[in-house]
């Protein structure tokens, strides 16, 4: 069978991301230590595990409404309010999906015809780019700079704009920067788009991991952008539920009924015992989520001082848990880097340029491990340059 | 959660952090890190930094028992006297008054079980005051202060977007 022929050409054309490749490499060598993973470190609170199992032993494992439990849905736009002052109407602009991936491919999906432009800023997160093209859609990238904080400014998206731009993604905490956007900087965005039929799609799985005291701010708080913006959030990062694939999206009704037309001929509706456990995770755990944000907050700073100490520049991130430093200064390339980091000292980091072309000559570094993990990885990253230099 | 109770939860984590170190931590300054180290420890709070050994690993032939003792209290001091009795002696590691079925917890450290054996037959049992002894051998350790002797798995990948 001459499956090249069988397969869509879009699809063959489409590369596996730079991670994989990567992870390939780290799979195949003998007691690596990683500063690689893109998951929270901690357990899933036990509070939530717990209704997870109850849920479970009542035999509550039947399909749900396909937007979503209404419950849930209810406490996520109680919690959404309560974060943001935002009002969502939860039987009509309130959609759970699985994980916040999933929300992502079908707000691209609901949004793009075949041409249609979306802009991308890079680095980000792997999937943006991929979810266009198969959309039919032509990603535009956006690079973004350390210099600029790597966030995206109003210059650069008026230099993109085209009358066929239909989206552009806001991926902000951002993975793999740690770059947040302030209120300031969104306002500047807002004035932008404010006049333009352009959606924003908004990514906020790291909202909670925020660092500082300024809290998260959506870009659908800036005034006229709740009604141009999709906000998506999930329970992955902030609740440390990733194996739970649970996600959400609120927007307007116009859009979210036709992500709804895609999410239920494609999902049905989301894991029901996830759901479940996600109203409580919702109603119960505000403590848990500080506990964890205090101790990313204090590994933050222990590993950016720990490589501004090695002699490597790092831009400050004040969200998420990546850190983002660049490595140019030892003449190597990001890929060179990690591959001979992890040849030679068994660190695994992820090279920047997975992230985006524009993140060539960085690194990602995750801090979702224990301190005395990343001590020990920063010693062999000590030794390493060390022995680059010479 | 004041500096000076993150702080705490960092030492009793890792102690070994320098003064800079810890300072990035908490975003404070590395004196102020410093002040409140020394308050803590001339204040008894902090009363010394040790390391958490892997005894039997490092030493084949050691071996640690959980004691159990009970004990006749006396007038006025209670317990105390004997503890203060019990804990001076070198191989004794750690001593607790306990509630509960027997009254002082006593964890005792030898170089092999003779050792062991005989402290508490020659020294703990005709101590005053003590009334009986219960000998547990520790077998293996798992977790002692905060840290896991066993190798903790993590189950993510290796590398994951």
């Amino acid at each position: 069978m001459d499956y090249e022929k069988v397969l869509s050409n879009k699809v063959q054309q489409l590369q596996f991301s730079g991670i994989r490749k990567f992870f390939d490499i780290a799979a195949s060598i003998k007691d690596v230590i990683s500063l690689s993973v893109g998951e929270p470190d901690f357990n899933t609170p036990w509070a939530i595990r717990k209704e997870a199992i109850r849920t479970l032993e009542k035999g509550k494992t039947t399909y749900t409404a396909n937007a979503g439990l209404m419950e849930l849905r209810t406490a996520i736009t109680d919690y959404i309010k309560s974060r943001t002052g935002l009002e969502y109407d939860g039987a009509h602009q309130v959609l759970v999906t699985v994980g916040g991936s999933e929300a992502i491919d079908i707000a691209v999906r609901a949004i793009v015809d075949t041409g249609d432009e979306v802009l991308i800023p890079q680095p980000s997160f792997v999937c943006y780019a991929p979810i266009v093209t198969l959309a039919n859609g032509v990603p535009v990238i956006i690079e973004t700079t350390a210099e600029n904080g790597f966030i995206i400014t109003p210059d650069e998206i008026l230099k993109h704009i085209t009358p066929k731009t239909k989206a552009i993604i806001l991926p902000y905490p951002n993975n793999p920067t740690g770059a947040v956007m302030r209120r300031r900087d969104l306002e500047k965005l807002a004035d932008v788009l404010r006049n333009t039929d352009i959606m924003v799609i908004s990514d906020e799985i790291y909202a909670e991991l925020t660092y500082g005291d300024e809290r998260h701010v959506s870009i659908a708080q800036m005034e006229g952008m709740q009604e141009r913006t999709i906000l998506i959030n999930g329970f992955s990062k902030a609740f440390s539920m990733t194996g739970w694939r649970l996600g959400f999206a609120a927007g307007p009704e116009p859009v979210i009924t036709q992500m709804l037309k895609i999410h239920q001929y494609s999902i049905m509706c989301s894991p029901t015992m996830s759901q479940y456990a996600a109203v409580r995770a919702l109603t119960d755990c505000e403590k848990d989520i500080e506990t964890m944000r205090n101790e990313y907050d204090m590994r933050r700073r222990y590993i950016v001082k720990g490589l501004r100490d090695l002699g490597l520049e790092c831009f400050e991130p004040e969200g998420a848990f990546y850190v983002f430093p660049s490595i140019k200064t030892t003449g190597l390339s990001s890929q060179e880097f990690c591959e001979r980091l992890i040849q030679e000292k068994k660190v695994a980091v992820v090279p920047g340029d997975a992230f985006g072309e524009s993140g060539e000559g960085f690194i990602r570094i995750s801090y979702a491990y224990s301190l005395d993990h990343i001590k020990t990885a920063l010693n062999r990253m000590e030794e390493f340059l060390k022995e680059l230099g010479k | 959660m004041t500096k000076k109770d993150q702080l705490v939860n960092i030492l009793r984590q890792n102690a070994r952090m320098s003064n800079e170190q810890l300072a990035a931590m908490l975003d404070i300054s590395a004196a102020e890190v410093a002040e409140i180290i020394k308050e803590l420890e001339e204040s008894g709070m902090i009363i010394g930094y040790t390391a958490i050994i892997n005894e039997e690993e490092y030493d084949r032939n050691s071996v640690s028992a959980f004691i159990e003792v009970r004990v006749s209290p006396e007038v006025n001091c209670g317990y105390d006297d004997v503890a203060a009795v019990i804990a001076q002696y070198p191989e004794v590691a750690a001593v607790y008054l306990m509630s509960g079925g027997y009254d002082l917890a006593v964890t005792v450290k030898g170089t092999n079980l003779r050792d062991v054996a005989l402290f508490v037959s020659d020294r703990l049992a005709p101590l005053n005051g003590v009334l009986s002894t219960t000998t547990h051998f520790i077998l293996r350790r798992y977790k002692e202060k905060d840290k896991m002797f066993i190798k903790n798995t993590d189950e993510r990948t290796l590398v994951s977007p």
